[in-house]
């Protein structure tokens, strides 16, 4: 095996302009593995883990870039490498006239700033985040590995001041009609949300959308808000603010559970709320009742949109597949299964789609192993090796070190799914797929091909791949709903408009095929 | 003091982007306005001279 690498010392490049570069290099012919990645600490262990050492990248630090390629080929090597000026060029965006060096020279030389949207490397975004605050900005903090002490201090400064921060770690939000970070494309309307998790809210904003009212504002917290600890601050702070704010009608809370004393502060809170409250804490097992007449608790992100449609007076429903064309369709697929195909493997991309889809198996009795459990004893130890049902979060941090997320980067998925064909027990394959801006342009054709070679790898011993998926976005995103749900059922992909009945589906189909092996 | 969420979601978005550079542009493709900051690791990453840098300033 042959590789080599380019340093260039001081050329700083954003991890999504680092992923583009990546995936034309991995499309190379010839290229085995590759690396576009700035030499921070952790990075240059991944370089040593594909067998890049040498002391002149020791030596480079976060302000340097290092690309790296490996190939059985020398000459695939050295040509790739010779290419990189052309690659780093035609991906630069032509530099904009008004850039500043820094958050106080930008926030000086334009006081109508009220937001901060900051998606640097976590060991650094604490210290943009609070300059951000001390200038009066709200903030939105996409950056991941912000150490837990530094977001309660920004969140006590922020709180002091007034200010909200949405995050760390926090993917989605829409304000006054604006998406920000990954958000889809939605109608303004009377449902307003806040909640912890970033996929469970675009979920629920899509589905409002597609039932045809809209979302007056969604409140992202980062996934640790509601920590005893952080102490739901982002969380307290934002259900205020959509009480007070006329356009909203109804509030939805969509989260993992709240560690207890958290929970209590902020069932504390929901009791006085003028208005209806519709909480979906995913994977609590605890009832919660006595918090008022305005209280809801659901199960699951469908009933929550269907709730918050029904106190919002909205005549609009939830989409949602027929029950009689459900229950065809299980028979079909169960009856072209081989007689060894048992199991379900699910591949998100979304992490609140795995635990939900856990939430939706566990409740008919099925047990599921995943690298983010809802259940601790169904830890699955080794990630990359699903046992029985298993669902996998590829947005998990161990599948995204130094690479982007399965969001807008498919090249783990697309592995793994070729991995879970070839296991002849697995029955049922769950995907989902994510629209919206920031996304990948084309979430469906990243996984086409990768599903097709599944499907026939199936067929190849006797076998009936049953595929099934749901897509979270709206009509209105750029990569076009209808195409996407079009190409993936062309192919044979089961389409479902939300995860939670996507999750049934696959539920109903394991239960069917266990009554038809037990002759029930 | 006073909570200026409310003002959050009522006035227009001015946005600072400091980072990846699609998270601006997703807002300018929704006509807000979006002052980018070219952001680099400060003191080429040295935490050390970092904390040094913020005492002094």
């Amino acid at each position: 095996m042959a590789s080599g690498f380019v340093i260039r010392k001081n050329e700083y490049y954003d991890s999504v302009f680092l992923m583009r570069i990546a995936k034309t290099l991995n499309e190379e012919p010839g290229v085995q593995q590759s690396a576009v990645v700035m030499a921070t600490d952790a990075n240059k262990k991944l370089l040593s883990d594909i067998g890049i050492t040498a002391s002149s990248v020791d030596q480079s630090g976060p302000n340097d870039l290092v690309v790296a390629v490996v190939s059985e080929n020398p000459a695939v090597v050295e040509q790739v490498l010779a290419t990189l000026d052309q690659r780093l060029q035609s991906f630069s965006k032509p530099t904009r006239p008004a850039s500043y060096r820094s958050i106080d020279e930008a926030a000086l030389s334009n006081t109508d700033t009220n937001l901060a949207v900051i998606s640097v490397p976590g060991e650094f975004a604490a210290r943009e985040a609070r300059k951000a605050l001390e200038r009066g900005n709200h903030v939105f903090l996409f950056s991941n590995n912000v150490p837990l002490d530094e977001e309660i201090e920004l969140k006590q400064i922020a709180q002091r001041r007034g200010l909200l921060v949405m995050g760390p770690d926090c993917g989605t939000g829409i304000i006054n009609g604006i998406g920000i970070g990954f958000a889809n494309i939605v109608r303004r309307g009377p449902v307003g949300v806040v909640g912890a998790s970033g996929t469970g809210l675009q979920e629920f904003t899509s589905l409002v959308h597609q039932a045809g009212s809209g979302i007056s504002h969604a409140i992202g917290t980062g996934s640790r808000d509601l920590l005893d600890a952080v102490g739901g601050i982002t969380t307290l702070m934002g259900f205020d603010a959509l009480e007070s704010d006329p356009t909203t009608r109804v509030i939805a809370i969509i989260s993992k559970p709240a560690q207890p004393e958290t929970l209590q502060r902020l069932m504390e809170r929901i009791q006085k709320s003028s208005k209806p409250v519709i909480a979906c804490f995913l994977g609590l097992e605890r009832h919660l009742a006595g918090y008022g007449p305005n209280f809801s608790q659901v199960q699951s992100i469908d009933e929550a949109v269907e709730l918050a449609l029904y106190h919002a007076a909205q005549k609009s429903k939830l989409v949602v597949r027929e029950e009689a064309d459900m229950e065809r369709l299980a028979e079909r697929e169960i009856n072209a299964w081989a007689p060894q195909q048992r199991y379900l493997r699910g591949l998100f991309a979304g992490g609140t789609f795995c635990y939900q889809s856990q939430q939706v198996l566990r409740a008919t009795g099925i047990p599921v192993y995943s690298n983010s459990p809802l259940d601790k004893r169904y830890h699955l130890e080794n990630p990359d090796i699903s046992l029985e049902n298993s669902l996998i979060d590829l947005g998990d941090d161990i599948y995204t070190q130094g690479i982007p997320h399965p969001m807008i980067y498919a090249v783990q998925r697309r592995k793994r799914i070729a991995v879970e064909a070839a296991d002849p027990e697995v029955a049922i394959l769950l995907l989902d797929f994510i629209l919206g801006y920031i996304a990948s342009p084309d979430p469906a054709g990243d996984l086409l091909d990768a599903i097709q070679d599944a499907k026939e790898t199936a067929a190849m011993r006797g076998a009936n791949l049953t595929v099934v998926a749901s897509i979270c976005g709206t009509d209105k995103d750029p990569q076009d709903y209808d195409r996407q749900k079009k190409v993936l059922e062309q192919v044979g992909v089961h389409v479902f408009p939300s995860n939670t009945q996507a999750a049934r589906f696959c539920a109903k189909l394991i239960l069917a095929a266990q009554g038809a092996r037990h002759g029930t | 003091m006073e909570p200026k969420t409310g003002e959050l979601l009522t006035n227009p978005i001015v946005a600072i982007n400091v980072g990846v550079q699609d998270f601006g542009e997703a807002l300018e493709q929704q006509a807000v306005k979006v002052i980018y900051v070219d952001w680099a690791p400060p003191a080429g990453g040295d935490q050390e001279m970092i904390d040094l840098l913020d005492q002094l300033l």
